[in-house]
């Protein structure tokens, strides 16, 4: 069960006023806010033992990288990796799907095939038009239905032994849907087909399991999860990371280095070129601690409650339309109202003190399948209350008083 | 009039509102009533797109004046446009390019201005001084 009272008081965000009213932050699935639990891992680096990693021999920089390896151990623990090098810090979700992008260049062909839903965020979509683009493979895609669930019956069809990689989310960010990566993922395989799995959206509802997946690239966004943002993760099978060529040059990465041959460090540093954002490493471990102290399963059932809710409400506004209605859909409403655009409605909920994102998600393929310019999409979070769906609802009927 | 004084007259309607309510329902009014552009200008040529709401943008010299059209798919786009155009549309050239923008500001509408709202608006502005240099060039 979730103490949603005693949450609330954990993030100290959710206390201010915008536009003189109590925030309603439901724009969870852009960012989630951060409690003051991580807040105080990131002031305690910059406060007692900020230093570079994994090269200093002084006390502080042994501090610093040991911390840094307990959270890659956190996250290997969250995701059940086999191996904690099998996690790759990132600067999040684009990132790590560029490493495996760019990766692929080597290892596609002329005519091969790579499929992409139709509804991913456009971060997993142009890394793969460029991949393609690069090595003459051909982009495919899965369609989707009106609910927002995709084909696969028509999935099973573009499956041939000329797939190479199929890459798809775990949930949607525009429409909410769940989607069967377990059967994506084995029917894959069964061809000789890769899979990446976007599991930024997924990663604050769910927790994914590496190894039952048997997924081969999985990301998250730390961002996303209650962390910091400009960090995130790549997980990736050690095969298919010793596969991979590296992704930038620099240092960290490298094993030894003269002017005519470099060669490479082992994972995950292969990975890793630079000073990481190392405070951002440390806080999304410590992000995966907070959340997993609320526990994974109460936060689903909570997050339902909240869905069921908001969307009994929310159709009993006339005209009300809700894109994605998945059976199997995570606490994602995505809505537009007959007649009106969704930027009029987003800039009158502003103004009533509610956060809520309008236009298109970065997800374009999906509003021209809807034929509709955007939507307002409200994004509930754990520490959403009841109440709040109550002013989201109201608001909503007072932009539309105002704009009709 | 010039460009300031009729920025000035509009600063002075809106300072007659209360609050964000009355310059909203205002401007959602401003954006109703007026037809702003011809349909046939509504073309993919003429259109300025934001990331979210769309702006189509027409201009013509009449004598030494540049008039512009205008018009977006939102409602509340749509008012801010009526208001700029009353500002810029038949006006000399050279006083379009030289005149600024901050009104937009002092009538409590700033938020819409910024790059991160991706409404058009900004682009908008921006091609209105495009057009006033380009027929400014003409003129000289
Ligand atoms: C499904 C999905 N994929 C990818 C991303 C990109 O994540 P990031 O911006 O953290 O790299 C997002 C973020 O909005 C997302 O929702």
């Amino acid at each position: 069960m979730i103490d949603v009272t005693k949450i609330r008081k954990d993030f100290p965000i959710l206390k201010r006023e915008v536009n003189g009213k109590p925030l309603v932050y439901l724009d969870n699935a852009a960012t989630s806010q951060t409690p003051q639990q991580v807040i105080d891992v990131i002031v305690d680096y910059y406060q007692n033992y900020n230093a570079n990693i994994h090269r200093g021999v002084h006390a502080l920089s042994q501090e610093a990288t040991d911390k840094y390896e307990v959270a890659r151990q956190t996250i290997q623990k969250h995701f059940n990796a086999k191996e904690s090098y099998e996690i790759i810090f990132t600067s999040g979700t684009t990132h790590s799907i560029n490493i495996v992008a760019n990766g692929f260049t080597t290892l596609l062909e002329k005519g091969d095939e790579i499929l992409v839903s139709a509804m991913e965020h456009h971060s997993n979509i142009v890394p793969w038009q460029m991949l393609a683009e690069r090595t003459g493979a051909v982009l495919k895609v899965i369609p989707m239905n009106l609910d927002g669930e995709l084909r696969m019956d028509v999935y099973d069809d573009l499956l041939s032994n000329k797939t190479k990689l199929v890459f798809c989310n775990h949930i949607s960010n525009a429409l909410g849907t769940i989607n069967p990566i377990k059967e994506i993922i084995d029917k894959a395989h069964a061809v000789g087909a890769a899979v990446l799995i976007d599991g930024a959206q997924a990663a604050p509802h769910i927790k994914a399991d590496m190894q039952k997946l048997d997924v081969d690239f999985y990301t998250a966004s730390a961002h996303k999860i209650c962390g910091p943002t400009g960090v995130g993760m790549l997980y990736g099978k050690e095969e298919w990371l010793n596969k991979l060529p590296p992704y930038q040059g620099g240092g960290e990465m490298i094993a030894e280095v003269t002017f005519e041959k470099t060669t490479y460090a082992d994972l995950p540093h292969k990975f890793e070129a630079g000073t990481p954002n190392i405070c951002g490493g440390i806080a999304f471990g410590a992000a995966l601690d907070y959340m997993n102290s609320i526990g994974f399963e109460a936060i689903a059932e909570y997050e339902h409650e909240l869905l069921e809710y908001a969307t009994k409400e929310l159709l009993k506004i006339e005209g009300l339309k809700i894109y994605g209605t998945a059976k199997n859909k995570t606490s994602v409403i995505s809505f537009n109202i007959e007649g009106l655009h969704p930027y009029d409605i987003g800039s009158i909920l502003d103004k009533l003190g509610v956060a809520v994102r309008t236009g298109h998600h970065c997800a374009q393929p999906i509003m021209d399948f809807y034929k509709i310019p955007g939507t307002v999409r409200a994004s509930f979070s754990f520490y959403n209350t009841m109440d709040e769906v109550d002013v989201l609802v109201a608001a909503v009927i007072r932009a539309k008083g105002m704009l009709e | 009039m010039q460009i300031k004084k009729i920025q000035e007259e509009i600063v002075d309607e809106f300072s007659m509102f209360d609050d964000w309510m009355q310059r909203y329902e205002y401007m959602i009014d401003l954006g109703k009533s007026l037809p702003l552009i011809n349909e046939n200008y509504k073309t993919d040529d003429n259109i300025i797109k934001g990331c979210q709401s769309k702006v189509w943008v027409h201009a013509e010299l009449e004598e030494d004046k540049l008039v512009f059209t205008a018009d977006s798919d939102a409602i509340i786009t749509k008012g801010i446009i009526a208001i700029l155009i009353r500002a810029f549309s038949n006006q000399k050239p050279q006083d379009i390019i030289d005149a600024d923008t901050d009104f937009i500001d002092e009538i409590g509408l700033k938020e819409h201005l910024s790059p991160t709202r991706a409404n058009g608006l900004v682009s908008m502005i921006k091609q209105l001084k495009l057009y006033a240099i380009a027929y400014q060039t003409q003129l000289n």
